[in-house]
């Protein structure tokens, strides 16, 4: 398996001048930051991870005219603050990072959807957009972005549920197909990419697909921003070459008791001590939106999964049997274990209910819950039972 | 044509079909849920899982849309394994005290557990986490939490099918809920109590209330007079809840079932309907002369129909200001119940104060009526109980009658004669069509021009229908309507009648007289008659009241012997001094959420 060492990177927080980069983007055709983007093997640094030239190509396909670009900046997976610091500090970005995929896709408007918890950024991200507006009018190019704020729901950071918390309606996911870039928000064509995809698309055009590519592995190019928590002396936002193993990371980050790293927030896996050396953090290994929990050996697994598990029992939209009741039984199994109320080979019935929820919930808030339930249960399982 | 295979068996068909349905094409059955023939897909329920080879997880068959060269299997372990959990899981959650239940046997939640979770219980009971609440506000249902299980038909059928929305989804994850405006009781919520939820409710979270009780007390109470009526649509669909195919006519096995069960008195909503029609058609003509010869500002058209109690609540609570365009005429339930206590009393010579009054119905919205204060005016409450279909069935069944074999009977006299006209109330356009039956021949003297009575334009299950009837060659007093054009215009299912309201409220109506019925289809299609409900029944039950009106001798409501009778008698002349105290009623304003 192709691997890298832990190298820290300078891209998404780099100073710009982000007329020059737009003025290059919209004098290339449509289908050539397309290839751009699929030439530099960008996926979306949400968390899942779908190639970003791919969904810019599907949308792009779409005929009707009316078209959006949608800002993912619910930023809810626990452990994650990167997006937030992106748009503290380079706004600008993202913003031209929706006018590229505008370009892409033939979208003349930009929604940026930000997370309750993040009002206090407002003020500062309009009069960020204000520059923008202004900045895109200089440049003779018609693309508008408007601001819509959430309420607190986890789940509207799921694409479908987020366009209908923008539509007016319950933030709840919709069946798909039909996906985003058929039918997304107001019915129509919509690219929504995270935050910091955003901004990173505007810095492939800058610097070419080429440079980009070079970073990272096969499966994980480029370099992304990390939200490091937990037992840490340096708790922050690092950008970092993507292919390190986790044994790397947490020599760099830990506090040198380190026992399990949890990747990829509360929906993310837990990888264990005796695992850092052969997992790697990028989709080839253990894929992350961002969020890195360390934990050292004062912690319980226990209440690490059972935070987790209360977490998502009060954040699952409540409409899918799997995830809304088996969230509910995931909970209150592993209490009944700890407690010693029912036998601790209960909990194979419960990786096992957890596996179906995998396969049959209807969102992917629903589909994650078991990565963390199992990979904590299997690995820490003593932990859990006494 | 999109090509596919489901269980290694070859299909054809038109994109944009679900895999459940191009499974259904193959006679291969995927068990559903939150699945309903008349409501949108919503695809939560998760029961209908199945796998297609090489996608991650398994796929809802209601919600998924086929593709070229997909490769369908609905019955391997991992779906198998998959629905068990999901059964489950809603068992775990859901209140089963399934032999005291009310949809004992009738729960679909219960015939899936029977397939999928039989032996032992594989997860924690979750019920006593939840604090479940009972609301028992309503005079027509019983909304009970503990047994809901999420799939929210009823949402959708309040939001789609009644543009109500009384229930919603509230809350997330474990504390989700279907709830009202401020979680208030039932009875103080924008709630119509049609009834279409319970309807589509697949387990007991959702059930009228019962008074099946009362009535039995009543009937073996020697002091008492029990007197019934039937509505229309009670006949055409009662045979579904006790083995026959939908759109079986069952009236005369009908009466004599009630009268094996006891009633005293066997009489037919049918002659109210027919008397309806005098006292509304005569309204319509006096407004439309108010209006076009008098020019009288005050007075409002189009006229709205009131036979619907759904429908009723729905304007008190949407449209209050065009609360005057309502015709004041009571529903045919509640002048019968008026004229029970009085009129027959009387001919019966029965003291009015041991009478009871009980009415058969395709609907729970009468319950409401029936306790609504202006239902008073026989100087008693005009109607006691109001039993739906569903609930004769149950009783029918309690007295062990062999419904099949019963010998068919007539209804009794004074208030049980009826004609065609009566009959087609309970099918959308029926009101219409029956009140331009008679309307027509009053002004002009002459039957409506249409072939054999059908008046075909007002038929059909299309949401809103139009016509547009000239009147020509009209008789000395009538002259004023001489060549006009009455347009009318005939809405099922609130939603549609939510379309003429707006039109309406827009000033945009060309329309004089407007009937509309809550429920889709009209009272066939009611909140009290028999589940399951979908397009397909409810036209057999269509058919099956244009079949009864066909067969009747006569077809026009003036002509109902019972209702020359009691204008001869007792009323005078239709919209008479005692026609207004006994069969007219005011409406109130409501708020609308």
């Amino acid at each position: 398996m192709e691997k890298k060492g832990l190298t820290k990177v300078d891209l998404i927080f780099e100073t710009i001048d982000p007329k020059e980069v737009l003025i290059k983007a919209f004098k290339m055709s449509s289908g050539d930051i397309i290839k751009e983007m699929l030439d530099s093997g960008l996926k979306g640094r949400g968390g899942a991870g779908f190639p970003t030239g791919l969904k810019w190509k599907y949308a792009a396909a779409e005929k009707e005219p009316e078209k959006y670009i949608v800002c993912n900046a619910d930023e809810g997976e626990p452990g994650t603050f990167k997006d937030r610091e992106i748009l503290d500090r380079v706004a600008y970005k993202v913003y031209g990072g929706m006018a590229i995929a505008g370009k892409a896709i033939s979208a003349k408007h930009g929604i940026v959807y930000l997370r309750g918890e993040y009002r206090f950024l407002l003020p500062q991200l309009m009069k960020e957009l204000e520059k923008f507006h202004k900045m895109i009018g200089e440049i003779g190019y018609d693309f508008k972005i408007n601001y819509c704020l959430g309420s607190g729901a986890y789940i509207c950071g799921e694409e479908s549920a987020l366009f209908e918390s923008v539509e007016g309606s319950r933030g709840e996911p919709r069946n798909k197909p039909p996906y985003p870039t058929t039918s997304g928000v107001f019915g129509k064509p919509t690219s929504i990419n995270n935050v910091e995809t955003l901004v990173t698309t505007m810095m492939i055009i800058k610097h070419g697909a080429a440079k980009f590519y070079e970073l990272g592995t096969k499966d994980s190019r480029g370099s992304k921003v990390f939200s490091v928590s937990g037992d840490t002396p340096t708790p922050g936002i690092f950008e970092l070459e993507l292919g390190m193993s986790v044994q790397e990371f947490v020599t760099e980050f830990g506090d040198g008791d380190t026992k399990a790293v949890q990747v990829g927030g509360a929906s993310g896996f837990c990888v264990p001590r005796k695992k850092f050396q052969n997992t790697i953090i990028g989709f080839e290994g253990v894929p992350t939106g961002g969020s890195m929990k360390l934990f050292n050996s004062s912690r319980s697994m226990y209440n690490v999964l059972h935070n987790y598990l209360d977490f998502f029992a009060e954040e699952s939209c409540g409409q899918c049997t799997p995830c809304r009741v088996g969230c509910q039984q995931l909970l209150k199994g592993v209490e009944k274990v700890k407690k010693g109320e029912v036998k601790s080979t209960y909990l194979n019935e419960l990786i096992k209910l957890a596996d179906t929820m995998k396969i049959a919930s209807k969102c992917g808030l629903g589909q994650s819950v078991g990565n963390a339930f199992r990979t904590i249960v299997e690995n820490f399982r003593e932990e859990i039972i006494y | 044509m999109i090509n596919l295979n489901i269980n290694n068996q070859r299909i054809s068909v038109q994109p944009g079909t679900t895999v459940l349905d191009a499974a259904k094409k193959l006679k291969i059955n995927i068990p559903t849920l939150c699945n309903h023939p008349d409501l949108c897909v919503a695809g939560n329920c998760r029961v209908c899982v199945v796998e297609q080879t090489g996608a991650k997880t398994l796929i809802a068959a209601c919600s998924m849309p086929v593709s070229e060269g997909m490769d369908i299997h609905t019955n391997t372990l991992k779906v198998r394994n998959a629905r068990k959990h999901i059964v489950e899981l809603l068992l775990s959650e859901h209140r089963s005290d399934c032999t005291k239940c009310y949809k004992n046997q009738k729960c679909e939640l219960q015939a899936l557990a029977n397939e999928f979770a039989f032996g032992d219980t594989i997860f924690l009971d979750l019920v006593e986490d939840h604090h479940y609440s009972i609301d028992r506000s309503s005079p027509s249902f019983i909304k009970d939490d503990s047994k809901c299980i999420h799939c929210q038909r009823c949402v959708r059928t309040c939001t789609q099918l009644q543009y109500i929305s009384a229930i919603a989804v509230a809350n997330k994850g474990a504390h989700q809920k279907i709830s009202s405006f401020h979680d208030r009781p039932m009875s103080h919520v924008v709630c119509t109590n049609c009834g279409q939820c319970v309807n589509r409710c697949p387990t007991g979270a959702l059930v009228e209330k019962t008074y099946i009780d009362q009535v039995w007390d009543a009937i073996y109470d020697p002091a008492k007079h029990v007197v019934v009526q039937t509505a229309p649509a009670v006949r055409v669909a009662l045979g579904e809840d006790l083995g026959y195919d939908p759109g079986e006519r069952v009236t005369g096995k009908l009466v004599t079932a009630l009268r094996q069960l006891g009633f005293d008195s066997i009489l037919d909503t049918d002659f109210a309907a027919d008397l309806t029609i005098m006292e509304e058609g005569t309204e319509l003509l006096t407004r439309l002369k108010k209006v076009l010869v008098d020019g009288d500002k005050t007075t409002s058209i189009p006229m709205f129909t009131s036979c619907s109690p759904g429908w009723v609540k729905f304007i008190e609570h949407k449209y209050p200001e065009f609360l005057p365009n309502l015709s004041t005429c009571k529903s045919p339930q509640q002048m019968f119940g008026a004229l029970a206590k009085t009129y027959f009393a009387q001919k019966m010579k029965l003291d009015p104060s041991k009478i009871v009054s009980v009415s058969i119905m395709p609907c729970i919205a009468k319950k409401y009526e029936a306790d609504r204060p202006e239902m008073r005016s026989s100087g008693f409450k005009d109607i006691d109980y109001v039993l739906t279909t569903r609930e004769l069935a149950v009783m029918i069944k309690q007295a062990g009658l062999d419904f099949r074999n019963l010998e068919p009977s007539n209804y009794d006299s004074v208030m049980g004669d009826s004609t065609g006209a009566g009959v087609i109330f309970g099918a959308t356009g029926g009101v219409m069509e029956a009140a331009l039956r008679t309307a027509y021949e009053i002004v002009t003297g002459r039957e409506v021009p249409f072939k054999n009575l059908n008046i075909t334009p007002v038929r059909g299950m299309e949401g809103v229908k139009e016509a547009t009837v000239k009147i020509e060659g009209c008789t000395a007093d009538w002259k004023f309507l001489e060549g006009a054009e009455l347009k009318v215009a005939i809405a099922h299912g609130l939603v549609n009648a939510n379309k003429i309201m707006k039109l309406v409220r827009q000033g945009k109506s060309p329309y004089h007289f407007v009937e509309i019925m809550a429920c889709p289809g009209g009272c066939i299609g009611g909140g009290g008659q028999p589940i399951p409900t979908s397009m397909e029944i409810r036209k057999n039950r269509m058919k099956a009241i244009y079949s009864e009106d066909e067969h009747m001798v006569l077809r026009k409501s003036h002509e109902n012997p019972d209702v020359i009778a009691i204008y001869k008698d007792f009323l005078g002349k239709p919209n008479s001094h005692v026609s207004h105290e006994l069969l007219h009623t005011h409406y109130t304003e409501r708020d609308n959420y």
